[in-house]
Parts: structure tokens; C-alpha cells; sequence
């Protein structure tokens, strides 16, 4: 990389990550709310750890994954909000102004998202643990799980910032976090996929990337090192940041007009 | 010349009624949400935790996807509520507000007309819901006067609902009040036994929801639909109960806005 790029990443990335950590309303939901329905979650299908097959005997340990899909989710909406409101305020027909390049932009932009990734990942996982969770892989899988967290956490950012690219209005944005949230409800996440009755919703599940996020997280908190579950997880996570930045990268160049 | 007389309460809620029916079934953003959503919640619930009905001890004869269906329409029911008080929210800030104070003597008929478009609103949403529930296989055991029943109770969830989000919409008159008016009513919804029985619940998800009214509720649906009604009376009680201390709740914020001006 450039110094030059290197330096346009840097300011995008210290602003976004200001911004970030100064608006709690972006923050706090991202928490307290994923907390919660693992709270409520845990304590009510507690009893589907008697299922027989059911991977292990603490639905805490299982639901834990969940959070952090979640919080992913909510990054797809904190960063587009974000990158929205700077097309809305006139922000970035400004930066159109400037040498910035557009590569620089979309990864200074995806800082904050890094940032709220790691947050969410340490209190989810430190909440779990003090609530009684178990984690198969030990110590060394906390690294783990904060990478994968701050991976997926990246990779929806990368389609929000799309999203914001393509419609330029923070509504808009807003208005796609329940499309989001039908990805994670239409998951393994309530029972592993084995143990979904019915047919055409375990199919579904089955073809869902999400389930398979799911797994990478349950793998190292239930079983240990799986390094399938985990380069699947990971995979899964790339290629979505993949397509997520080509997508940006295409929105971008129809709004960045330059003058 | 005769003078013309100011519009009685009747008047003004329908009209109040017809301006917030004809915005929600003409913007699909309004509409299709209000479908969709309880639809997921329904097939996520019942679709995808269906083996929930094997776990030792969970004994509901009309089987799993029925035991899920009054939760999603009891949910439906107060998320028809909310999302009038979002609608209630937005008329203040956009100032349509203002204009139905000036023309109206009797601003109670305004939050009874909200209170009517949440109900046809949610009349919507069950009837879609029914119908998906039905196609998807929902055994329905109760007497045709037992669903009246269960649908009455939905009813005074909604209102309940509406008067809690109408409350909190002429106080804050801001659509910055909407997590205050979707969050305790979530809250409350999932702090009941969503996934299984009372009995099988443990630990303080269970004394959580012993206290909770929203139990009530559910328990009495439940018993309903599978033609076998447990604590009706008590869901009954509660189910008027609470529409009466929302409504001096609503009332406090419609004394507030007229204040504000």
C-alpha cells in the first residue's frame, strides 16, 4: 500500500471509528439487545438440550453463537447509517472534491465496523462465560471467535455501506435490517440443522450461509478445533466481503461523481 | 345563519381512522412489514422449532405450529399497536397533528380513530396469518366460540398496545420515541413462555414468567385453540384491565401534547 493511500485509509478510519464510539445509540442497542434474547432464549429452550442428538447440554453454550450474527447485523445498518448520512449532508460529494481514492474510502469506512466487531465479540463472549457458557477450545479459541466475529462483522458492513452506496438515504439503509434478520431466523439458529423437523425449513437452513457462520462459532465453543467448521466459517465470511466491496466499489463509482 | 357544529367523537375517529387505514394499505412500507414480520416470527417458531414439541414433558395436544400461533398473534396484535403509535409519532412531527387539534373540540375522538386503524390494521394481519397457519397445517381443536374468544383476547392486546405507543407518541412527539414504545412491549412479549409450557420453564425465566400478565394471556389462547381453556377468567380480567390504565395513560398524553401546543 501506498503512504499516500496508506494516509487517506488512516484519516476515513480514525473519523469512522470516532463516530463509532460517540454515538451510543449505535452502540448500546448492538449489545443489550442480542444480550437479551439470549438471556430469554436460554432460559426457555433449555429443554431442547433433551432432544436426543442435541450437541451438548448446556443451550447457553449453544445460543451463544447467536450474538455475534447479530451483532453483525447490526453493523450492516451502523455503517451504512453512517455512510448514508454523509450523502445526505453533502459529505462525500465533498471527498469528491479531493484526490481520495475510492479503495481508500470504502476500507476507512469499514473501521468503525471493525471496532464495534471487536466490542461486541469481547462483551458476548465475556457475558456468556460469567453466565456459565463453555468453551471447548480454551483460551486460544477466544482469539478465534473475536477474528470470526470481526470478519463477519466487516463483511455485513461491506454490504451496508452497498446499500447505502445504491440508495444514498439512511431510511433506506434502516429499512433493511428486518431482510437481514430473516437470513438469521431462517438458520440453524434455534436447533442444529439435524434437528429440524420440518423438511422445507431444514432445507432452507441448509442452504443458508448463516447456519454455517453459526456452526464456526458453535464449533469452537461445543466441540474444540474443527478446522473444517472454522475454514468454512471463515470462507463463508471472505467471500461476502468479497462481494460486498465489489459491490461498493461499483455503487461507489456512479456516486462519486467527480467535477 | 345557523352555525355549524363542531364534529362529534364519532365523526372525528373515523375520520382520524380513515386517513391512517388509507396510508397503511396504500404504502407498501407500512403494509408489507406488518405482513411479513409476524409471518417470520410464525415460521421461524413453528417451521424451525418444531422438535420442541418432543422435548419430556411438553404435552399440547393440537401440536406445535397451534402452540406457536397465538404467540405470533398475540405478538402481531401488540407490534399493530406500536407501529400506530409510530404512525401517531410522525403526525407530530410533521405537523398533521397540529392541524387535527385546530380542528377538532374533541381530541379524544383522535386517539380512539388511531385506536380503530390499529385494530383494522391488525384484523389484516391476523386474517393473513390465519390463513398462512391454516395452509402450513395449525390443527384447530376449540369451538367456534373459543377462537371468538382467542381473537377478542388479540383485540385487547391491540388496544392495550395502541394506548401504551399513543401514550408515549404525544408525550415524546417524535418517531425518536420508537424504541421507547417497541422495546418494553418486546420485552414483556418474550419475558412469557414463548417455546414451551410454564412448567417446563426454570430458574428466573420461570419466575419471570409467573408474574408476567402476558402469561395470562397466552395461556388462556392457548387453551383456546386446542379446546381445552385454562385461566380464561384471569386472561379475561387482565386482558380489560389493562386497556382501562392505558387509555388514563394515553389520556395523560394527549393532556401533554394539547399543552405543548
Amino acid at each position: 500500500m501506498s503512504s499516500g493511500l496508506r494516509t487517506q485509509v488512516g484519516q476515513l478510519a480514525h473519523r469512522s471509528i470516532l463516530r463509532t464510539l460517540r454515538q451510543p445509540a449505535q452502540i448500546v442497542p448492538a449489545l443489550i439487545f442480542p444480550l437479551f434474547l439470549l438471556a430469554v432464549n436460554s432460559g426457555g429452550l433449555k429443554d431442547a438440550t433433551n432432544l436426543p442428538g442435541f450437541p451438548t447440554d448446556s443451550y447457553l453454550t449453544f445460543a451463544l453463537a447467536v450474538p455475534f450474527m447479530q451483532g453483525a447485523l447490526f453493523s450492516v445498518m451502523n455503517a451504512g447509517t453512517d455512510l448514508a448520512r454523509d450523502i445526505e449532508t453533502g459529505f462525500l460529494n465533498r471527498l469528491a472534491l479531493t484526490p481520495l481514492r475510492g479503495a481508500a474510502l470504502l476500507s476507512g469506512l469499514l473501521a468503525g465496523a471493525v471496532v464495534l466487531g471487536v466490542v461486541q465479540a469481547v462483551v458476548y463472549l465475556s457475558v456468556g462465560l460469567i453466565a456459565g457458557a463453555e468453551l471447548a477450545a480454551g483460551p486460544a479459541g477466544v482469539l478465534v471467535i473475536v477474528a470470526l466475529s470481526v470478519s463477519i462483522t466487516v463483511a455485513f458492513g461491506s454490504i451496508g455501506l452497498f446499500a447505502a452506496l445504491r440508495t444514498g438515504n439512511g431510511e433506506a439503509v434502516q429499512s433493511l435490517f428486518p431482510v437481514f434478520f430473516v437470513f438469521l431466523f431462517l438458520s440453524s439458529m434455534a436447533l442444529p440443522l439435524e434437528l429440524i423437523q420440518t423438511d422445507w425449513y431444514r432445507a432452507i437452513a441448509t442452504a443458508n450461509p448463516v447456519s454455517y457462520l453459526l456452526q464456526a462459532f458453535r464449533s469452537l465453543l461445543i466441540e474444540g478445533w474443527d478446522i473444517g467448521e472454522l475454514a468454512l466459517g471463515f470462507g463463508i465470511a471472505a467471500a461476502l466481503l468479497a462481494i460486498g466491496m465489489w459491490a461498493a466499489a461499483a455503487a461507489l463509482k456512479t456516486r462519486l461523481v467527480r467535477t | 345563519m345557523s352555525e355549524r357544529r363542531p364534529p362529534g367523537l364519532r365523526t372525528v375517529a373515523r375520520a382520524v381512522a380513515w386517513r391512517s387505514i388509507h396510508n397503511y394499505l396504500t404504502n407498501p412500507a407500512f403494509l408489507v412489514p406488518s405482513l411479513v414480520f409476524p409471518l417470520f416470527f410464525f415460521v421461524s417458531f413453528a417451521g424451525g422449532l418444531s422438535a420442541i414439541a418432543n422435548v419430556p414433558g411438553f404435552d399440547f395436544p393440537s401440536g406445535y405450529t397451534s402452540f406457536q400461533f397465538v404467540f405470533v398473534l398475540l405478538q402481531s396484535a401488540a407490534f399493530g399497536g406500536v407501529f400506530t403509535g409510530f404512525g401517531i409519532a410522525r403526525d407530530f412531527e410533521t405537523g398533521f397533528s397540529r392541524r387535527y387539534f385546530l380542528a377538532v373540540g374533541n381530541r379524544g375522538g383522535i386517539v380512539a380513530g388511531y385506536a380503530g386503524a390499529a385494530l383494522v390494521r391488525a384484523l389484516i394481519t391476523w386474517a393473513f396469518l390465519t390463513v398462512i397457519a391454516l395452509i402450513a397445517g395449525m390443527n384447530v381443536d376449540g369451538s367456534a366460540g373459543e377462537l371468538v374468544a382467542m381473537y377478542f383476547l388479540a383485540v385487547l392486546v391491540n388496544l392495550t398496545a395502541t394506548m401504551w405507543a399513543a401514550g408515549i407518541a404525544m408525550r415524546v412527539r417524535s418517531i425518536q420515541g420508537g424504541p421507547l414504545m417497541q422495546f418494553p412491549v418486546f420485552l414483556i412479549l418474550f419475558l412469557a413462555p414463548v417455546y414451551v409450557p410454564l412448567d417446563l420453564l426454570e430458574g428466573w425465566i420461570h419466575t419471570v414468567a409467573s408474574v408476567n400478565p402476558v402469561t395470562a394471556l397466552l395461556e388462556a389462547g392457548r387453551g383456546f385453540i386446542s379446546g381445552d381453556p385454562a385461566v380464561a377468567g384471569l386472561a379475561f380480567a387482565i386482558g380489560i384491565l389493562l386497556p382501562i390504565l392505558f387509555a388514563l395513560w394515553a389520556r395523560g398524553g394527549l393532556r401533554r401534547a394539547e399543552a405543548a401546543g
